[in-house]
């Protein structure tokens, strides 16, 4: 018999897309939350309307661990078709639970699982009527099961329940618990309830949210003043104009006139969006696009003008799996070298990598900022994971004291006091040029072009006036080092070897930092790369340590490609471990690479699921 | 040096608008042009139309892509603000900036490359967004500034310099703007300014994108026999449809002597747009009705077919309403509303995160 795991376990629920199954797993993640339990909730979802499979993973860990884990202890079965795959991803000793209404069939049978059958849709068949809600009734009786099997507080259930209905749909809050309570009750009775892996109430969560990073980005834009959004619909980024969109019409509108304080343009295309949000920049708004990789391939023409021109503009990436249409609805770090030098001729972009949704809205809040101090792109890069699935983050603060920096604009006042105004040349030295707003004053004029311009903002296909414009470009980026979130540096005593990523990753990684200390007695420091151009920071990082490993998500190994090329590091002190099969990163991967890296006999990459 | 500024001349007879301006001032650099371009004449028709609307100067913004008709921006009103953006994108480029700033009067100018190729979606979409923008295709048939290829205006037949015909049908902009919704659709020729004046300054004032296809030849590429394109073919085939003059709303009057300039008085019947401004058409052809759409575009392929060119203010829809109308944004400029206005605060963001719990 296995000791007790309190609140350290995985569990995976399969399902068929389209049968309502989200907002049964949704509530079993927030009845967790409410609990006051660490835990992460990952959606891995085909590209698909209905009748495809799809799985919700669930990892809970009092520790805070909550980074995706390959590893299950009990997975809900309720889709015969992937039930092989669900009991082979079982960790010996684990349990399936599953719709027993139809026999199992003996071949799928492992000796080391126990096979919980629970008869759920022969009871929702028996006490509700209808097939839309017989189907739906079965998911959310699963929930009940688990309830009882993991000691899931059927108060906490119950209260969500009530605030999703309310008083005005008592029906459906009533059809919905007795639904949880077959399940409870079916597993409190053939079972030993609950199980070895069980959660406990814990207090880890009150100051917390539980929300994904579209969302949260979509409240920075809210929060930062965007007034403009361009896009077109495309996975992964779609919920976050949304998600905009809901905002705006809660907390956009005008109050006299019931008429609204932003404009969202669906586009006709990403090229399109793309050329929206820089003709909004342009014409001074705070404007933005959401996408992801293939939206960013088709607006790098437009990309390179609005680096060329200085329009400041924010695009989202939420990345997901490439090159081409790749795998949609699989996240991935695949964009890292697209963005940093989206367009053809010489580019180069500020980059901003939020680690979570906490930072989404940080981050976006920071882009607009910088967008319009330097008067360029820049580029958020999310990825699926963050921006679809519900984290556990820190409540967002907002400091009223907030003013948006909109960098060097001339006013109507400002421009009485100078002789000519000049849109491109460097009157402070820094690099950065003074702009105006079209319509503000006839001596703020200016034509804007992407074609070659002397520094006084004239056509020119003169060798010398077109250098000095694109070379004051580059001085005005790389100042952008220091402005750009400043790398996140762990170090510990003596550690020679330094992990190096950014994103996603950071939760995998920090807690493979943490068990190879403990359980291998490593010492490894860490430096999370938050923005590019990077800051000198990042250089005197790797150089510091003798080995430097760069764990990311894409086959090519971009971070590393980028630090190579944006550092004066040498190569040798770089090297790499890489996942990029669609999932979300897990620690168990990392240690195997590390240990790999190191020389260390360790579990190798071989025999490392999924 | 390739940027040229043209020498500012100023005369105490120059005539003068309401502004105190006078034609001079709705001015840009000097044309790099061919000489003859029909593209110049349309430049001078938007100064002339710019001017007699007495227009801020500072308060229009240009709009275009790239091409031979792209680069006109530059030739007219320095003093406003220009965007010469990218191959084919200056309507989503307008987009941006007019749902930013709703107040300016956006000039778009783009050609049959830039709109009618490479740009098609845009301009489709453009249309059906239906956004507060004059937007003029210069339309000569042909590729100028890569030397001569067809564009996807070329009639069926039309030679090429070299005497190769085109067997491509043509994209036909104001068939295309009336079948996708255009709220105002015209045709002028380069060379009749007295036709085109008016047309664009109704197309300015018209409460949603104005479409205005300019026949404007092509000196250099395609004004030779054989070609349909050029001066001679369309003065040859030249027929106007309706004749039509932009009255301003009633706070704005103008002396009645500039209406009657535009226009005779003879025969005419007014259409009231939804800002209160008139456009008043002269009857040309009979019962001709530029507000019934199917009727236009069956008289537009009419007269196409019997090989002429049908120009006028060709169709205008009254009741257009425009990108803010149709998004309900509120009546001030997006771009500078005050912070407080946008951002909700601290409070509001404590309250949301409960529904985050």
């Amino acid at each position: 018999m296995k000791t007790d795991r309190v609140n350290d376990f995985a569990l995976k629920i399969g399902t068929v897309n389209g049968t309502g199954s989200a907002s049964a797993n949704g509530l079993i993640m927030q009845s967790i939350f409410r609990m006051g339990v660490p835990v992460s909730g990952k959606n891995v979802f085909p590209s698909n309307i209905q009748g495809l499979p799809t799985w919700y993973e669930i990892r809970v860990n009092g520790s805070g661990h909550v980074a995706r884990t390959p590893d299950f202890d009990l997975i809900v079965a309720m889709n015969p078709e992937t039930y092989a795959q669900d009991i082979e991803e079982l960790v010996p000793g684990g349990w399936l639970l599953y719709d027993s209404s139809w026999p199992m069939a003996d071949t799928l049978r492992r000796e080391e699982v126990t096979f919980l059958g629970v008869p759920l849709a022969e009871m929702c068949v028996k006490s509700f009527d209808g097939g839309r809600t017989r189907i739906l009734m079965k998911n959310i009786a699963y929930t009940g099961a688990l309830a009882a099997l993991l000691d899931i507080d059927m108060d906490v259930i119950r209260g969500l329940l009530e605030e999703t209905f309310g008083e005005r749909k008592r029906h459906l809050l009533e059809a919905n618990f007795k639904a949880i309570r077959l399940g409870y009750d079916y597993a409190a009775e053939h079972f030993e309830c609950p199980l070895p892996i069980r959660l406990e109430g814990m207090d880890a969560t009150r100051h917390s949210i539980l929300i994904d990073g579209n969302t949260a980005a979509a409240l920075g834009c809210v929060y930062a003043g965007a007034t403009v959004a361009a896009w077109y619909p495309i996975t992964p980024s779609t919920s976050l104009v949304d998600a905009f969109t809901a905002y705006c019409r809660r907390l956009r509108v005008e109050e006299e006139t019931g008429q609204s304080l932003a404009a969202i343009l669906q586009a006709e295309d990403e090229l399109a969006a793309a050329g929206i949000t820089i003709g909004a920049g342009w014409a001074g708004a705070r404007a933005f696009t959401a996408t992801s990789g293939a939206g960013i391939s088709l607006m790098t023409e437009f990309i390179g003008l609005a680096y060329y021109a200085e329009v400041p503009c924010v695009f989202f990436d939420i990345e997901r799996v490439g090159p081409s249409t790749g795998m949609p609805t699989r996240t991935q770090q695949g964009d890292i070298l697209l963005c940093a030098y989206a367009s053809h001729g010489d580019t180069k972009h500020l980059c901003l990598y939020p680690k979570d949704p906490a930072e989404c809205f940080e981050f976006s809040v920071q882009a607009f900022d910088l967008a319009e101090r330097f008067q360029t792109p820049v580029f958020v890069l999310s990825d699926l994971d963050i921006g679809m699935n519900d984290w556990v983050v820190p409540r967002f603060r907002w400091n009223d004291d907030y003013r948006p920096d909109r960098g060097k604009v001339l006013d109507a006042e400002a421009l009485a006091e100078i002789e000519t105004f000049y849109r491109y040349l460097d009157v402070d030295g820094d690099g950065i040029p003074y702009r105006t707003i079209p319509g503000e004053d006839p001596k703020g004029a200016y034509f804007t072009r992407g074609s070659g311009h002397t520094k006084y903002g004239k056509y020119t296909e003169d060798p010398d006036e077109y250098q000095e414009v694109i070379d004051r470009i580059a001085v005005k980026i790389e100042s952008a080092a220091e402005a750009v979130p400043a790398p996140e540096i762990r170090s510990r005593p003596d550690a020679r070897c330094g992990l190096i990523t950014l994103g996603a990753c950071d939760g995998a990684v920090r807690e493979a930092i943490e068990r190879m200390e403990a359980e291998d007695g490593l010492r490894l420091d860490y430096m999370r790369i938050r923005g590019f151009p990077f800051a000198a920071e990042v250089g005197r990082f790797i150089e510091a340590h003798d080995l430097n490993i760069v764990i990311e998500q894409n086959r090519d190994a971009q971070l590393k490609s980028l630090l190579t090329l944006e550092t004066p590091a040498s190569k040798e002190k770089l090297t790499s471990v890489l996942r990029y099969g669609g999932l979300p990163l897990s620690a168990r991967h990392v240690i195997a690479g590390v240990k790999d890296r190191l020389g260390l006999a360790a579990e190798t990459a071989e025999g490392v699921g999924a | 040096m390739t940027y040229i500024a043209k020498p500012r001349v100023f005369h105490p007879s120059l005539e003068k608008n309401e502004l105190g301006l006078t034609r001079r001032d709705y001015e840009g650099v000097m044309s790099t042009l061919c000489a003859g371009c029909g593209h110049d004449s349309v430049t001078a028709a938007l100064i002339e139309a710019a001017w007699e609307l007495a227009i801020p100067t500072h308060r229009a913004a240009k709009m275009s892509g790239i091409g031979c008709s792209s680069k006109t921006t530059a030739y007219f009103m320095s003093e406003s603000h220009g965007f010469n953006s990218v191959h084919g994108r200056m309507p989503s480029v307008a987009s941006g900036a007019n749902a930013a700033n709703r107040d300016l009067v956006y000039i778009g100018v783009s050609g049959d490359g830039d709109s009618l190729s490479i740009g098609l979606g845009q301009l489709c979409h453009a249309v059906r967004r239906n956004l507060n923008l004059l937007y003029i295709i210069e339309n000569n048939g042909v590729y100028g500034l890569t030397k001569g290829q067809f564009s996807a205006s070329a009639d069926m037949g039309s030679k090429s310099k070299r005497g190769v015909p085109n067997e491509q049908p043509p994209i036909d902009p104001a068939l295309l703007g009336l079948s996708i919704g255009a709220t105002f659709v015209a045709r002028g020729f380069s060379g009749d300014k007295n036709q085109l004046v008016p047309i664009i300054k109704a197309g300015i004032r018209h409460p949603g994108l104005a479409l205005v296809d300019v026949i404007s030849p092509c000196v250099t590429f395609n004004d030779h026999v054989g070609s349909t394109k050029s001066y001679a073919y369309t003065r040859e085939h030249f027929r106007e449809a309706v004749e039509a003059a932009f009255v301003a709303p009633k706070d704005f009057v103008r002396p009645a002597d500039e209406i009657t300039a535009d226009i005779g008085s003879d025969d005419v019947h007014d259409v009231r747009m939804h800002d209160g401004s008139v456009i008043r058409f002269r009857q040309v052809e009979g019962d001709y009705d530029a507000t019934d759409r199917d009727a236009v575009y069956g008289y537009l392929r009419e007269r196409q077919n019997a090989g002429e060119v049908p120009t006028g203010l060709l169709y205008v829809d009254p009741e257009s309403r425009d990108l803010h109308d149709v998004l309900g944004t509120v009546d001030r400029p997006l771009w500078n509303l005050p912070f407080e206005e946008l951002c909700p605060g601290s409070e509001a963001l404590d309250a949301l995160m409960e529904n985050y719990r």
